[in-house]
């Protein structure tokens, strides 16, 4: 019976196509399929995914956690800055825990000791805070890929019309394409195919991972989030890898058009432009930051606080960066599960849950060869 | 005007009494209370004493489903009940902020003796302080709790491999509802706590005979309870992911916010191990009564992988449910 996308969708035919992917893979020479966005980092680990595809396929984590990608020395910023007598901080929740350079120097001791600090889900609510309490400076922690970005383009454009001025963002917003192209031209790089982001394609269009098999020869999925989708994605990149037929291809049409989101898209060219920017395990990557245009500086926390992020220092022997670049698994890392848990956590690739040392701790991915079920 | 509570009711002076005789001791109206002595006096119980405290922080105290006066009840009887106890007597200790209003105390105070009435337990002492305004946040309760045992032996140890794990309804909606209750949540729904009082699911599967050991999944949630059962020990659980009840309100709130259910608390949820041939009769014996009517089994305890939790979905996947780490949601009870 030929394989459809539809059998997919639902689970409950997954069986068949984790046969299929064995068909086509073997432990000889497995294949090394990265994923780059943390919500596929924790479906597959939730959904046990990666034991049930080795040995011939290892599924990696890539430098797709907006929170592990950011360096310490911003987040030592970001610290100093909730210093400042009338500030407050709101930020996504997962920030809130990531330490700087010192160990568990975080946000939420901050709090704890004083600082004000408030978790909110929508740059939206950030704004909302200014408005309600003019005599607060609210800074918006603004972090992620193209997902988070259209969103707070709307709050800073939003601030603007209204003329709300004890209303900031600081942009720590980065691009998927620039660290692709780092990440592949590292020496140590060795994935066979990416499994791409969905929600990223839904705002940037599938179009924008077309350079994956064009300029590098290397097979790409846009991938929806269910066991199913990532089964079928990954099914397809290695059919593709086996014919030697890399191509761009769309799994989650459901969400995602070749295009993407023009309005989304606009609003993000309207408020940012390209900047260079340094990558936790990467480096300095030239234009894949995102920072505000001059025209809102008065929005731009950067501007308004002279925001300048501390030197780097990787804590000693977290491989944080490594496993970042996929060339070294969490359970690897020497700090793994023994000086480094999420309820204490040395890097940042624990303190997220969408981490992939988070993720592989919380979902026992830590005793894998062990198994026994 | 609103009247609210000032530093004056916490003075042990005249608006103190004012407080007990007119809003509390007329609540909860029992012989004991009413001698307002400096503690109760109660006669003997029948069986070994059994004797718990909980305090009650949360936020807002008033929440789809529930209050912080019902969450204050529940809470002690439920942990006596899980402790194989009949809960019968109860204190309620209050800690009010100035400025909170008079007739939300009221509500409050309502609710725990109707919930108390509900469950079958007398509040015969208690207890009223008030901070200032900012050190507190409005109100929060402590009580503890009596009751007398019933079914010794429960507990970790009495654990069997082949033992089935059983929950007597779906999971995660207390968490998920005060999550909604703080609008934190961009949606409205439905959705309300699964505070309730556990006496009369803890006394049925008891006496249906078989049990090993109870346990609500209050904070930290089922996937957190159930690594309690066998760390450190040579079982494991095993549970299988389509069989345990959750609410779609609950899926969907949870999964918009990126939590997990298996982690969102419980108020009125149970967890009971039992023998395996146990497992008809306990199911039969808890559908009967209310609260247990969606009970189902999720699970048995085995040796594959000692002192851990194991999920196992419907297409061969498995992973390990650790304990959570750190607040999935503060303040939740």
């Amino acid at each position: 019976m030929p394989l459809s996308e539809a059998d997919f969708r639902r689970p409950k035919n997954a069986a068949a196509l984790v046969r299929a992917i064995r068909g086509l893979t073997g432990p000889a020479k497995p294949l090394r399929i990265m994923e780059i966005c943390g919500t596929h980092t924790m479906a597959i680990a939730q959904a046990g995914l990666r034991g049930l595809l080795a040995p011939g396929v290892q599924l990696l984590s890539g430098p797709g956690c907006p929170v592990c990608v950011t360096p310490a020395g911003a987040i030592d910023a970001v610290l100093r800055l909730s210093e400042r007598p009338g500030v407050v901080i709101a930020s996504y929740g997962d920030l809130l825990r990531v330490p700087g350079t010192v160990r568990g120097d975080t946000l939420l001791r901050r709090r704890a000791l004083g600082a004000r600090v408030q978790t909110v889900y929508s740059p939206m609510d950030a704004l909302d805070a200014a408005r309600a309490d003019p005599s607060a400076e609210v800074v918006f922690l603004g972090v992620g890929f193209e997902t988070t970005a259209p969103g707070t383009a709307a709050c800073v454009l939003a601030a603007a019309g209204e003329n709300i001025r004890n209303f900031s963002v600081l942009c720590l917003l980065k691009q998927t394409e620039p660290a692709l192209r780092a990440l592949i031209a590292a020496p140590d790089f060795g994935v066979d195919g990416f499994l791409c982001p969905g929600h990223v394609a839904a705002i940037t269009g599938a179009s924008a991972f077309a350079f994956l098999p064009e300029t590098y020869n290397l097979p790409a999925v846009v991938s929806g989030f269910e066991a199913g989708d990532i089964l079928y994605s990954v099914w397809r990149l290695a059919q593709m890898h086996a014919e030697g037929r890399p191509a761009l291809e769309n799994e989650y049409t459901r969400l995602v058009r070749d295009a993407g989101n023009p309005a989304a898209q606009a609003a993000m060219a309207q408020v940012f432009e390209p900047v260079s920017s340094v990558w936790r395990g990467l480096g300095e990557i030239p234009a894949s930051g995102l920072a505000l245009r001059e025209a809102f500086a008065p929005w731009d926390a950067a501007r308004k606080f002279g925001f300048a992020p501390g030197p780097e220092a990787e804590n000693p022997g977290c491989r944080c960066g490594a496993v970042l670049r996929g060339v070294c698994a969490p359970q690897d890392c020497p700090l793994f599960g023994r000086a480094c848990t999420p309820a204490d956590p040395v890097g940042p690739c624990m303190v997220s849950s969408e981490g992939a040392c988070a993720a592989a701790w919380k979902y026992g991915e830590r005793a894998a060869s062990r198994c026994s079920l | 005007m609103q009247d609210i509570i000032t530093l004056d009711y916490g003075s042990g002076g005249l608006k103190t009494a004012q407080l007990i005789d007119e809003l509390i001791v007329p609540a909860f109206a029992n012989t004991a209370l009413s001698q307002l002595g400096d503690g109760a006096v109660l006669p003997a119980l029948e069986g070994p004493p059994v004797f718990s405290t909980d305090s009650f922080v949360v936020s807002p105290w008033r929440f789809p489903g529930g209050d912080i006066g019902k969450l204050a009840v529940c809470g002690t009887v439920n942990d006596l009940c899980m402790a194989g106890g009949a809960p019968r007597y109860l204190s309620f200790s209050l800690i009010l902020e100035e400025g909170f209003a008079l007739d939300d105390l009221r509500a409050v105070v309502a609710s725990a003796a109707q919930t108390a009435r509900q469950a079958g337990v007398q509040i015969v002492t208690g207890d009223t302080k008030v901070v200032e305004r900012g050190r507190g946040d409005g109100i929060y309760i402590n009580t503890a709790g009596v009751g007398v045992l019933r079914a010794p032996g429960l507990g970790r140890s009495a654990l069997r491999e082949g033992d089935a794990v059983l929950v007597s309804g779906s999971v995660g909606c207390h968490g998920a509802a005060v999550l909604m209750a703080r609008g934190d949540l961009p949606c409205e729904g439905t959705l309300l706590s699964d505070c309730r009082p556990l006496h009369e699911v803890s006394a049925a599967a008891l006496a249906a005979g078989g049990v090993r050991m109870l346990r609500d999944p209050t904070r930290g949630g089922v996937a957190t309870t159930l690594n309690e059962f066998v760390e450190g020990s040579p079982l494991c659980i095993e549970l299988e992911e389509d069989a345990i009840p959750v609410d779609p309100p609950v899926a969907a709130a949870c999964s918009l916010l990126g939590l997990d259910p298996l982690y969102s608390a419980c108020e009125g949820r149970m967890l009971a191990v039992c023998a395996p041939e146990a497992v008809p009769a306990v199911l039969a014996a808890l559908h009967a009564v209310p609260g247990g009517e969606g009970a189902v089994q999720i699970g048995r305890v085995t040796a594959a992988r000692p002192g851990q939790v194991v999920l196992h979905n419907n297409f061969g996947g498995s992973r390990i449910l650790g304990k959570l780490a750190g607040a999935q949601l503060p303040r939740i009870c």
